[in-house]
């Protein structure tokens, strides 16, 4: 197998890889926060608005871990450094 | 749709007659344009009678409502913040609530324009912390609580920027994504649906850009803490009056 092979190899099955793994942990954390947030406001209906506006914010903070392995798993299948790299030496 | 251009509108040529800009920079003026104008034209004749017209309710009802969503997370009074912060969620939020008309590129869908706007963030947190607590006292804030953690605050302070951009770019990005992914594979209802989700998105999205500022600036301008500290006694003195 030559390099252009290799590195498309490794880029899918990395590319897959990252954001397999890269969803499951926000996807704990937000089910955490959000179970908490709505016990919170079960009990103090009154912060309910306080707390919402909290939970978003910390949610998408959360959420922001699986966008990050989102753009590194799109940058490995769409723009590849290592690709135009290797494609760019082939050609001389 | 090729995939490869969904991933930033950089790569879209627009032509205005002899010149070619990308789709990121005509949209960022159009909607700077859109923005102003609106602007000018809705405040050439403001009221302060009992009567007032649509547009002069809206852009009240959307001050306001910065203003107390400041006042409320830094505990300070919102006039020194509300042109930077109240700038970047009009532009963020406009910028990402258009996308329901066809043929609009978000310019937020760049990492060009996230980047820019989190280095605007960088460089307004030590404007307004030194315009708050003077040179020495803002530095010393990096030293606090000791000097070992000086690095560790630098470095907290770059990857804010980063992440900043990178969150928002994301999101924006993927949602513009999905729409072209799903457009080859369900093309008659479901892409509608991820529009509409988009919205919701990227709304949330200004918010949280907005109030990650002014958290940041809050931070440097020093009252948070206080205000934090109050919050949270008044939190925990509630609490404790449910359980009794």
């Amino acid at each position: 197998m030559d390099n252009v092979v290799l590195i498309g190899i490794a880029s899918i099955v990395m590319g897959g890889l990252t954001i397999a793994v890269g969803s499951i942990a926000p996807a704990l954390g937000e089910g955490r926060a959000l179970a908490q947030a709505l016990s919170a406001i079960a009990q103090q209906p009154d912060e309910a608005n306080t707390i919402t506006r909290t939970l978003f914010v910390g949610m998408a903070l959360v959420e922001s871990t699986a966008i990050y392995c989102f753009v590194i798993t799109l940058i490995l299948l769409f723009a590849n450094p290592f690709w135009a790299y290797v494609i760019a030496a082939a050609e001389g | 749709m090729d995939p490869a251009a969904s991933l930033t509108p950089d790569l879209i040529p627009i032509h205005l007659g002899p010149f070619t800009v990308s789709a990121t920079v005509f949209f960022t003026w159009l909607i700077m344009l859109w923005l102003v104008l609106g602007a000018w034209w809705i405040t050439r004749k403001l009221s302060a009678a009992t009567h007032l017209r649509r547009g002069q309710n809206l852009l009240e009802v959307l001050v306001l409502g910065i203003c107390r969503q400041i006042e409320e997370i830094s505990g300070q009074p919102a006039e020194p913040f509300l042109p930077f912060i109240g700038t970047l969620f009009i532009f963020i939020a406009a910028s990402n609530l258009l996308t329901i008309f066809p043929g609009y590129q978000p310019p937020t869908g760049s990492l060009s324009t996230t980047v820019a706007l989190a280095i605007c963030v960088f460089f307004a947190v030590p404007i307004f912390g030194i315009k708050r607590q003077g040179f020495r006292g803002y530095i010393s804030s990096y030293l606090q609580p000791n000097p070992i953690m000086l690095p560790f605050n630098i470095i907290g302070e770059l990857s804010r920027t980063i992440s900043l951009s990178v969150r928002l770019f994301g999101n924006v990005m993927s949602s513009t994504m999905i729409v072209g992914i799903l457009l080859s594979i369900v093309p008659l209802f479901a892409p509608v649906v991820m529009r509409a989700f988009g919205l919701l998105t990227g709304l949330i999205q200004a918010y949280i850009f907005a109030i990650l500022a002014m958290v940041a600036i809050a931070a440097a301008t020093e009252a948070q803490n206080s205000s934090v500290k109050a919050n949270l006694s008044t939190e925990k003195s509630a609490t404790t009056h449910l359980t009794q």
